[in-house]
């Protein structure tokens, strides 16, 4: 069995003065597995996930990611690792608006000399891998707009590009689908799983509602994992 | 990497470019601000220094060295009282006398105080580094002796401003007024009009602005007036002031050079001890130095609001800054999400109030040195004034130097800010 890409252990987070704690006994991801959390919002969601990010630090247990233990490494060399292995989706604002949609999608690549080498190995350029994923994702004719022309729904498959791009090993998508009308939802976690799923990339689906653990694998509750209540 | 920080610094700034140039406008005010008041000091303190050279001693009656020298070089202010022309005579034969030269002030042309003199200072007069006057067109007036044709009398040698501003040529003929008076409203000298009879090249000091005539001449057109009016009753016409004893009873100042110039204390001492008569001799470095403390005070001040506009610049792009950063939270967290460290965004926000104040800086300096040129001439018109070249305000450069340094350095407060709520929000902040 290969390594897992992502594993909680013995997890404990208190943030100080507050009567509410999380606590994650194991949780592990393998690669290219979609796993479904399901959590209302004050569940903690936001708090594991940057525990998972190494943003905050654990007072007990570890988060590993790719095997390293994230509570070892300094603060510049998690970022690095996160940038290498991680893409992130937020449930909105997660453009640079000053940026044109390709160059919000290729900036992974710039900052992370691992994602630009798995792009370059599917294409001859990096602007061509965007392409490739903008393509699959419906948004061909977008290429050079700026993103502040585009709707919600678009520019969440701008993010989703970007997540995916240089094929990380897992994407973290927090609420992706919650800025959007309730027919797009499904549309859009489907072109994610997809796209994810052709490059062989783990994807973290976070959200309240439960209508979209069907196309994931496997699905968690949040509340297992609460201690607690919260002021 | 370099590369993807400035195209996202540049990108950021080019997206908030209102306020940015808000920002930019506001150094180069400051820049021009700081680096103008400067050009200003030095030039008058080089146009000051510049406007008498060569000259050893200044002599006067009896005055403060300040008023001496602004009278006597400078045509600011009025002589309460004179030399006797005997005194002049002495010096002038003073063995120890390298050359003296008469200045007899009191008269004016259209605002350009007139000067009565001798020939000999158009040659021996001295400004700048050493440099002697220069005719730009014809020549010196000439000297009057008994005998000579009452035309002789009235002729006038213009400074070079003077000309311009008022566009004379050689062979116009000017009516001075008596006194100092800017408008033709006080008695006037119109019976005994000057003809002009040569242009002197541009100097930068107030000879510029004179108008020379001779001795006899400012003689001459007094004869008929008595205790600074005309006589009533006695108009009498230019053709006959030869008939009067034409030799001058007074002198304002005498310029003095000595042809050792060790012994111009022993000078100095001689002639403010004469018996009978009240002199003041005066060294004209040492007067220009206490006369440029008195004005330092000024410039000391105007330099201070400029320091003071400067910080309050620099004080301003911070908090704009600041205030930025609210809006500009989501940025700093998709940043981050894509893989910049929080040191990335640090750099990036040092970077941007780096380039608002190196940029603001160096077109606030390109801008003076333009403006400089454009105006040159017109502040040499106006003002008398030679701008340096702004490459000489060492002062000034330097402060603005000391600016762009302390506005970057100020940057760093918003880039902590920055880096600390970075933090504080993870990878996506909660907004609202």
């Amino acid at each position: 069995m290969t390594k897992p890409v992502l594993q909680c252990h013995n997890l404990a987070f208190k943030y100080a003065g507050s009567g509410f704690e999380l606590q994650v006994p194991g949780f592990s991801m393998q690669a290219g597995e979609t796993v479904f959390l399901e959590g209302d919002s004050g569940s903690g969601k936001s708090t594991l996930l940057n525990l998972m990010a190494g943003v905050l630090l654990p007072q007990a247990g570890h988060v590993s990611l790719m095997g390293q233990n994230l509570n070892d490494l300094s603060a510049s060399r998690c970022d690095a690792l996160r940038v290498d292995h991680v893409g992130f989706l937020f449930q909105q604002f997660n453009l640079l608006t000053y940026l044109s949609v390709l160059d919000n999608v290729t900036l992974p690549c710039k900052f992370s000399k691992r994602r630009r080498q798995q792009a370059l190995q599917q294409c001859d350029t990096v602007a061509q891998a965007a392409v490739n994923l903008l393509n699959a994702l419906g948004m061909a004719d977008y290429l050079r707009q700026p993103v502040g022309t585009l709707s919600v729904g678009q520019q969440q498959r701008v993010a989703a590009a970007r997540a995916l791009i240089g094929k990380p090993d897992l994407v973290i998508a927090d609420e992706p689908t919650s800025a959007l009308d309730a027919r797009h939802q499904a549309r859009f976690v489907e072109l994610l799983v997809n796209q994810a799923a052709q490059q062989n990339t783990a994807v973290l689906l976070v959200s309240h509602d439960p209508r979209l653990a069907a196309h994931c694998q496997r699905r968690e509750q949040m509340s297992q994992w609460q201690v607690g209540v919260r002021a | 990497m370099i590369q993807t920080l400035l195209l996202l610094a540049s990108r950021s700034a080019w997206s908030r470019k209102a306020s940015l140039l808000l920002l930019l406008l506001s150094v180069i005010t400051s820049t021009c601000l700081l680096l103008g008041i400067d050009l200003a000091r030095q030039s008058a303190k080089a146009s000051f220094s510049n406007a008498v050279a060569g000259t050893d001693l200044i002599v006067g009656a009896q005055t403060s060295p300040v008023s001496l020298l602004l009278y006597s070089v400078f045509r600011i202010g009025q002589a309460t009282q004179n030399v006797p022309y005997s005194e002049f005579e002495r010096l002038e034969n003073d063995p120890r006398v390298k050359h003296a030269l008469p200045i007899a002030l009191g008269d004016s042309y259209r605002g350009f105080a007139v000067v009565g003199t001798k020939t000999a200072y158009f040659e021996q007069f001295q400004y700048g580094a050493r440099q002697t006057l220069q005719f730009a067109e014809g020549q010196s007036f000439e000297n009057y002796q008994v005998g000579k044709p009452a035309g002789v009398l009235f002729q006038a040698v213009l400074g070079a401003e003077v000309a311009k501003r008022l566009k004379h040529q050689l062979g116009d003929r000017i009516a001075l007024s008596h006194g100092m008076q800017i408008q033709q409203t006080g008695p006037s000298h119109a019976d005994k009009p000057f003809t002009v009879v040569g242009i002197l090249k541009p100097t930068g000091t107030p000879v510029d602005q004179s108008v020379h005539i001779s001795l006899a001449g400012m003689e001459a057109i007094h004869v008929d007036w008595a205790a600074g009016v005309p006589m009533p009753g006695a108009d009498i016409p230019a053709e006959y002031v030869t008939k009067f004893n034409l030799q001058p009873k007074s002198v304002t100042a005498v310029l003095l050079a000595l042809n050792n110039r060790a012994g111009v204390f022993r000078m100095q001492r001689e002639l403010e001890n004469r018996p009978n008569v009240a002199l003041s001799a005066i060294l004209p470095g040492v007067a220009l130095s206490s006369l440029w403390k008195t004005v330092g005070l000024v410039e000391q001040v105007l330099l201070f609001v400029a320091a003071l506009v400067a910080l309050v610049s620099a004080l301003g792009l911070v908090s704009v800054m600041l205030v930025a950063l609210g809006q500009r939270r989501r940025e700093m967290a998709v940043l981050r999400s894509v893989g910049a460290g929080p040191r990335t965004v640090f750099a990036l926000l040092c970077l941007e109030s780096a380039l608002v104040m190196f940029v603001g800086v160096a077109l606030g300096i390109v801008l003076l040195v333009l403006a400089g040129s454009a105006f040159a001439p017109w502040v040499q018109a106006q003002f008398g004034l030679q701008l340096v070249a702004v490459h000489e305000l060492k002062t000034g450069l330097a402060a603005v130097a000391a600016f762009a340094a302390f506005g970057s350095l100020l940057g760093v407060v918003p880039a902590v800010q920055a880096y600390r709520s970075q933090l504080q929000d993870g990878l996506n902040p909660r907004l609202n």
